[in-house]
């Protein structure tokens, strides 16, 4: 089995300040990978330079498209990778604001995905709004609903079913609990941790929540100023840390 | 005889020279809109200087001109136009669909089928059919370029979702070629079939956005739609009262004071014809 | 005759950074062989590092010297080296592993925690939850429990969850912590006869037992962990 996603020697500064200093990873069909780290560690820059959104100064990342074919991510055109980012792959912000139109309704929201890869039926296309909205446990009487009228937990909810709904193989999530209170947290973590499961997903995803990384990844990436100081399977990184700086964050979380 | 004192068709050569190169390029990308450097014209932004500045460049000695606005010859607008490059071209004018040469136009399509070698010239206030759903111009541009329109589809999912039917009765979006979406300035969603592989070549000039594009003869014109929600031309449920037309576009007129009102074509030539036949025929 | 999981100089030790480096050693050359259908209880004093060594075996704890060998999909694989992946998919098909605790997942029911496994390996999810319903009434978990999320439930009544989660998949391997710690005996009773089934079946099983009686009925030899000595 050949990976998804390959990263090799990944290097980017901003200014003095190395946010990716020689950072390399491989993501395989199905499986799920936390980033982890302190405000600054480089995790967002890495999601970004993985994605696309951003260039490396140095290195590689490498995509393999569903027929097996590999391409150079950042070697793309970008109507390529546009097409790519919403239909084999999928984003999610931590502000759901970034990640929804607010003044479009909810179904509207889901559709644009289908539409944008070419659906043209209208019941169909509200059909499996609906659904979605469903999986995401949003009232499906709601699709007409508009996202600013809705809950920070619903709006993220939104953004992951507007994100699925084209089922795409890769997902990239950015703190996607960030700005959601503790309880509403628990319940999307569970809902993500079911649909991945469900679907298959290889997700990509960032997060300082140790008991979030914990109850989502297979594997665990912990970096530090740019690099990776320590990977591996998720619960022996945390319940066997080997560097300082692992050891350092597994014994200021509580109880994770 | 063209007016002392200024050139022919009122623009300089080189301005005309910019304009029908603009032109060139926006019949060979058909839907594609190119940037021109708009003149000062002798009318305000808004009635048409964008239009005006197309005719003036693609006019010439022979030509003979239409001016039609909301589809009549005789209001306020078409009729300056029309006088406007009678004075600074000398041209003939006329208010016969099949007479003309060229036709101008603000927000109709003459009912009369157009042909081979007439020009249709469309005055467009807005040509950014995106712009109300992506107010970013640098996103509208890139989103032209790698064709990804779902946005729109998505204005026409939120109008069916809310209203049961897409809520645009004109300026109703098309894709062109099957390539670019467009805006077909505003006429009535009535008048876009008529767009589609018109014999005819279509202009279009934006004086305020300083904007043109084009359709060749003989082109795709297509409006958007879903498969179970397809595009349906509306007119008014009448006859004309005029002339009796069940299939031109008709004018709602109010006659008096007590609610009463008529429709009438609002093709006056169309009408005035087909009124003339029926005279003749009795 | 190769054995279902075997080590060879095996060792561990933790080193705390917080602490200056503190470098705690807890097992070495650990050489051990459990062979299909058979079952070995560790045995030692607390603290000598039978915990540590079921984590190990678990690679749930990263090994710091030797080998941890099981045989898995016909050949005999290395855990202490296998990277990520490969230790997910031995734990998937092969190795089970029943710690003392539950960790609770907020919101998945009793039912689908139990049949998660067998999800995992392919089976359709009703007759994995059938399975799982089934082995959960044999260890007298009432019906009325399984659509609840066990946060709230007693400790004995979490322990059986685990373990009906851990015998549930018939493992070639299974890992026991402790297994009846928190159970009374009626079902501690329930556990042995699971364990006897489960060897019969070909499971090699390596277990912590401080229930001397339990561990009499089902182990057939012991295995001692020795304390490392302190360093002076």
């Amino acid at each position: 089995m050949s990976a998804l996603l390959e990263a090799e020697g990944l290097a980017l500064r901003f200014g003095a300040v190395p946010a990716l200093d020689g950072v390399a990873l491989e993501i395989f069909p199905g499986e799920v990978v936390a980033i982890v780290g302190e405000s600054g560690s480089g995790k967002t820059t890495l999601l970004r330079v993985l994605s696309g959104m951003m260039r490396p100064e140095a290195g590689e990342v490498r995509y393999r498209d569903p027929e097996g074919g590999f391409h150079v991510l950042h070697e793309m055109k970008e109507a390529a990778l546009r097409r790519l980012h919403r239909t084999d792959w999928g984003f999610v912000h931590q502000n759901p604001r970034d990640g929804l139109r607010m003044r479009v309704s909810a179904g509207g929201n889901i559709g644009e995905r289908l539409m944008a890869v070419g659906a043209r039926n209208y019941g169909s296309i509200r059909a499996e709004a609906a659904e979605w909205l469903r999986r995401v446990e949003i009232d499906p009487a709601r699709i007409d609903g508009m996202p600013a009228l809705f809950s920070g937990g619903m709006q993220q909810r939104l953004q992951i079913a507007r994100t699925l709904v084209t089922r795409p193989r890769l997902v990239f999530m950015d703190e996607p609990t960030g700005g959601l209170d503790v309880s509403v947290q628990a319940k999307l973590l569970d809902m993500v941790r079911a649909l991945v499961a469900d679907l298959g997903l290889s997700v990509v995803i960032v997060t300082h929540d140790i008991a979030a990384a914990r109850l989502l990844a297979h594997r665990l990436l912990v970096m530090r100023r740019g690099q990776v100081v320590e990977q591996g399977l998720t619960d022996r990184v945390l319940d066997d840390p080997q560097h300082e700086y692992t050891q350092l964050l597994v014994a200021s979380v509580l109880a994770a | 005889m063209t007016a002392l004192g200024y050139n022919f068709g009122y623009l300089d050569e080189n301005t005309k020279r910019m304009i029908r190169r603009a032109l060139l390029k926006a019949v060979a990308v058909p839907g594609h809109q190119v940037p021109f450097g708009a003149r000062e014209m002798p009318l305000p932004y808004g009635w048409g200087t964008g239009g005006i500045a197309v005719t003036a460049s693609v006019i010439g000695a022979g030509d003979r001109l239409k001016v039609i606005d909301q589809g009549a010859d005789d209001t306020t607008n078409a009729v300056s136009i029309r006088r406007f490059f009678a004075k600074v071209a000398g041209v003939e004018t006329t208010e016969r669909t099949g007479e003309a040469t060229i036709i101008q136009t603000r927000h109709r399509i003459p009912e009369t089928r157009l042909r081979e070698g007439q020009i249709l010239v469309y005055q467009v206030p807005m040509p950014e059919p995106l712009f109300r759903l992506e107010p970013r111009v640098s996103e509208t541009k890139r989103m032209h370029a790698l064709a990804d329109y779902g946005l729109m589809h998505v204005k026409l999912y939120e109008d069916i979702a809310r209203h049961g039917h897409v809520a645009m009765s004109y300026n109703y979006p098309v894709l062109v070629g099957g390539r670019y979406l467009m805006s077909p300035s505003p006429i009535p969603a009535f008048d876009n079939p008529k767009m589609d592989r018109m014999p005819a070549l279509q202009l279009f000039g934006a004086g305020r956005e300083k904007r043109i594009y084009a359709v060749p003869p003989y082109t795709a014109v297509k409006s958007l739609d879903f498969e179970d929600h397809p595009f349906r031309p509306a007119r008014a449920d009448a006859p004309c009262a005029l002339c009796g037309s069940r299939e031109s576009y008709l004018d709602e007129v109010v006659v008096d004071d007590k609610g009463g009102r008529m429709f009438v074509c609002s093709d006056t030539d169309y009408c005035a014809t087909r009124q003339t036949q029926r005279e003749a025929a009795e | 005759m190769s054995a279902a999981i075997r080590t060879e100089g095996l060792g561990k030790s933790f080193t705390l950074h917080l602490q200056g480096g503190l470098r705690i050693p807890v097992l070495e050359s650990v050489e051990m062989a459990v062979a299909a259908g058979e079952c070995v209880a560790l045995a030692g004093p607390s603290g000598a590092g039978k915990s540590t060594l079921m984590r190990l075996l678990y690679g749930n704890y990263g090994a710091g010297t030797g080998r941890i060998l099981i045989r898995h999909r016909g050949a005999e694989v290395d855990l202490a080296a296998a990277d990520a992946r490969l230790v997910r998919e031995v734990r998937c098909e092969t190795l089970g592993y029943v710690s003392q605790f539950l960790r609770v997942i907020p919101r998945v029911p009793t039912l689908d925690i139990v049949a998660e496994p067998l999800m995992a390996r392919g089976v359709a999810r009703e007759a994995a939850r059938a399975r799982a319903a089934e082995l959960l009434a044999r260890l007298n978990l009432p019906a009325r429990l399984h659509g609840l999320p066990p946060a709230t439930f007693s400790g004995g009544e979490q322990q059986r969850v685990n373990l009906a989660r851990g015998f549930v998949p018939g493992y070639p391997v299974l890992l026991l912590d402790e297994p009846t710690a928190s159970l009374d005996a009626g079902n501690r009773a329930v556990v042995v006869g699971l364990i006897r089934a489960a060897k019969q079946a070909g499971t090699a099983v390596i277990g912590i037992f401080h229930d001397t009686e339990v561990r009499d009925q089902v182990a057939d030899r012991l295995f001692e962990v020795l304390p490392m000595p302190v360093a002076a």
